[in-house]
């Protein structure tokens, strides 16, 4: 070509308009990234911002940050973004695509978020064949945090964890994730690539571009591995953290196409969006109930409703139905109300117990740590939480005998054989329910309208509807005999 | 900005301010027409500068500069044709330029 024939020049190469022109979400230097100088994000990003704008999805893109060195994608693009917990962008990347499948959801996760933190998350969105494009950048640490190894950390690398280097026999293997994902049936593409030199370069910018097009044609799950440096870590100039890539990083990670789909896979039908919050309550069958609504005005005796409560007893008992009903009732009555169980993995026998709060006023903790009222459904559960009632508090406990050594001055006891009771109205597991009972007494101001309605939303079986009814009435004229005077 | 009106295919422009003196640019350009400046940039890195001449406007340097906007990639237009020559502006079809 003869140079006289020049005549003007055009950018052939610039600033993607997916990036903001000025970085104003970053504090300072905000016509720079805050990447180290020759770090790997830098150049991914680039990549991703290229093909956002080759095919033209600027729009409808959402980016899912991830937490380390790449926190702040959402500094950078121009695009919806969301920031995700520790490892959890493929679970909010799922949310995202599925509530709006007309947007393009792209993560963006480093090695430690998404093999170590999140490994259950990606596994899972790969399995299910998400229709989300993944962009995993692998620099085998955990950089952000100072160098720690991480699951891809190489055999022999130094890391602050691994001081003399990793070894297979404490650490383990550094995790393939590419080929553990290739052997799911989910994916439809996934590639491992590198930044190792122009070619590697070259070919990543194709393979992240058909990541994301594999999105826009509805394909299914892509994921491209991007082998990446990181100069300040790996204490090395950004020329030798690129070769370090090509001549060791890549011997451990081999680059090249691990699944590929994408001419068997069929566009998917999109699911449908999530329901509309009008539709929930029919979802859930409860549409034909009435809600309960605030009342504009409390009367003299809600208002006055301030209860602290704990409630302890086995699991099974229904120590959390009791407390269920209680916070419901206060709900129906118009008062604030929280309940918070707090219970052991097993589903019958472990401990159990429940923390009730209902109150006119704003509640600051559901947490009940000195309770005005224990319930306490059997003699461990009395012996754990008797101390912790409040002076002038009420306890009412399930046995005839109240242990003398739990004895308190300043505690009120009512002390019943309450599962005899309910035995002896028709079935001893109505015992909460006599127990309940007597607390309502307690707690005078609780309207028995707001009581049956709150039984009636929990309680669906009308035999043991009208067996908790009787139980409750029972409950009340046991503590009635014992304390007429409160 | 360095801009040296030169009458070859490619023309560079670095943003000094952007640059960080990574000198990955400097290591990718096939042509070897980038130089890492003697003089410090206001905020203290030595940064890449274009020689000046010989850039066939690839682009490679572009995708492998971790900066945004660091560098611009240009590329001749020619008096005859009115067009650019060499016209897939993407990196794959850059490296055989």
């Amino acid at each position: 070509m003869s140079s006289e024939l020049v005549q003007d020049y055009t950018v052939v190469q610039g600033r993607a308009k997916s990036f903001y022109e000025r970085f104003e979400r970053k504090p300072e230097l905000q016509h720079q990234t805050h990447f180290c100088p020759g770090c790997g994000h830098g150049i991914v990003h680039k990549m991703l911002a290229r093909a956002i704008d080759e095919l033209g999805i600027q729009d409808k893109t959402i980016l899912v940050g991830p937490v380390g060195c790449s926190v702040f994608t959402y500094y950078y693009f121009d695009v919806g973004n969301v920031q995700a917990a520790h490892g959890r962008a493929p679970a909010v990347a799922t949310a995202m695509k599925r509530s709006r499948p007309e947007s393009i959801v792209i993560g963006y996760q480093g090695d430690g978020d998404l093999s170590a933190i999140g490994a259950a998350e990606i596994l899972h969105a790969a399995n299910r064949g998400e229709n989300i494009t993944v962009i995993f950048v692998n620099n085998a640490i955990y950089s952000m945090t100072g160098g720690q190894a991480a699951p891809t950390t190489l055999i022999g690398q130094k890391s602050t964890t691994t001081p003399e280097g990793r070894r297979s026999l404490t650490e383990g293997y550094p995790m393939h994730v590419s080929e553990l994902l290739a052997t799911l049936q989910g994916p439809v593409y996934i590639e491992r690539v590198g930044l190792g030199d122009n070619k590697q370069i070259a070919q990543a910018n194709r393979a992240v571009r058909r990541a994301v097009e594999n999105q826009v044609k509805g394909l299914g799950f892509s994921l491209i591995e991007v082998l990446s440096t990181c100069p300040t870590i790996w204490k090395m100039s950004a020329v030798d953290a690129q070769h370090w890539v090509r001549d060791v990083m890549e011997q451990t990670f081999p680059l090249g196409v691990f699944c590929d789909r994408t001419k068997e896979a069929r566009p998917r039908r999109e699911l449908e969006a999530a329901p509309s919050l009008d539709r929930i309550p029919g979802l859930l069958g409860v549409a034909d109930q009435e809600l309960p609504e605030a009342a504009a005005t409390l009367s003299e005796a809600v208002q006055a409703i301030d209860l602290h409560v704990r409630v302890a007893g086995f699991g099974g008992q229904g120590v959390l139905l009791l407390g269920e009903v209680l916070a419901e009732a206060g709900l129906d009555a118009g008062l604030e109300v929280s309940w918070l169980p707090s219970y052991g993995p097993e589903m019958r026998s472990g401990t159990s117990n429940c923390h009730v709060r209902l109150s006119s006023q704003t509640i600051d903790s559901p947490l009940v740590t000195s309770p005005g009222i224990l319930v306490a459904m059997n003699e461990p559960s009395l012996r754990k939480f008797d101390k912790s009632v409040r002076p002038g508090g009420w306890v009412i406990y399930n046995g005839e005998e109240f242990p003398p050594d739990c004895v308190r001055e300043d505690v009120r006891v009512l002390a019943l054989p309450f599962t005899q009771v309910a035995h002896d109205l028709g079935d001893a597991r109505a015992c909460n329910m006599v127990m309940l009972g007597a607390l309502l007494e307690i707690a005078k101001g609780l309207p028995q309208a707001s009581i049956d309605a709150a039984l009636g939303r929990l309680i669906k079986n009308t035999k043991w509807l009208a067996l908790d009814e009787r139980a409750l009435t029972r409950g009340r004229e046991l503590f009635r005999g014992s304390f007429p005077e409160v | 900005m360095t801009e040296t009106p030169q009458k070859d295919r490619g023309l560079l422009r670095i943003d000094v301010d952007e640059c960080k003196g990574c000198g990955l640019c400097i290591e990718a350009c096939p042509p070897k027409a980038i130089d890492m400046s003697e003089h410090l940039n206001h905020y203290g890195y030595r940064t890449a500068v274009y020689a000046g001449a010989g850039c066939t406007g690839c682009g490679i340097c572009f995708m492998a500069c971790p900066e945004p906007g660091a560098i611009t990639v240009l590329r001749a237009v020619m008096a005859t044709a009115g067009v650019v020559p060499a016209m897939n502006t993407g990196i794959e079809g850059a490296a055989h330029a």
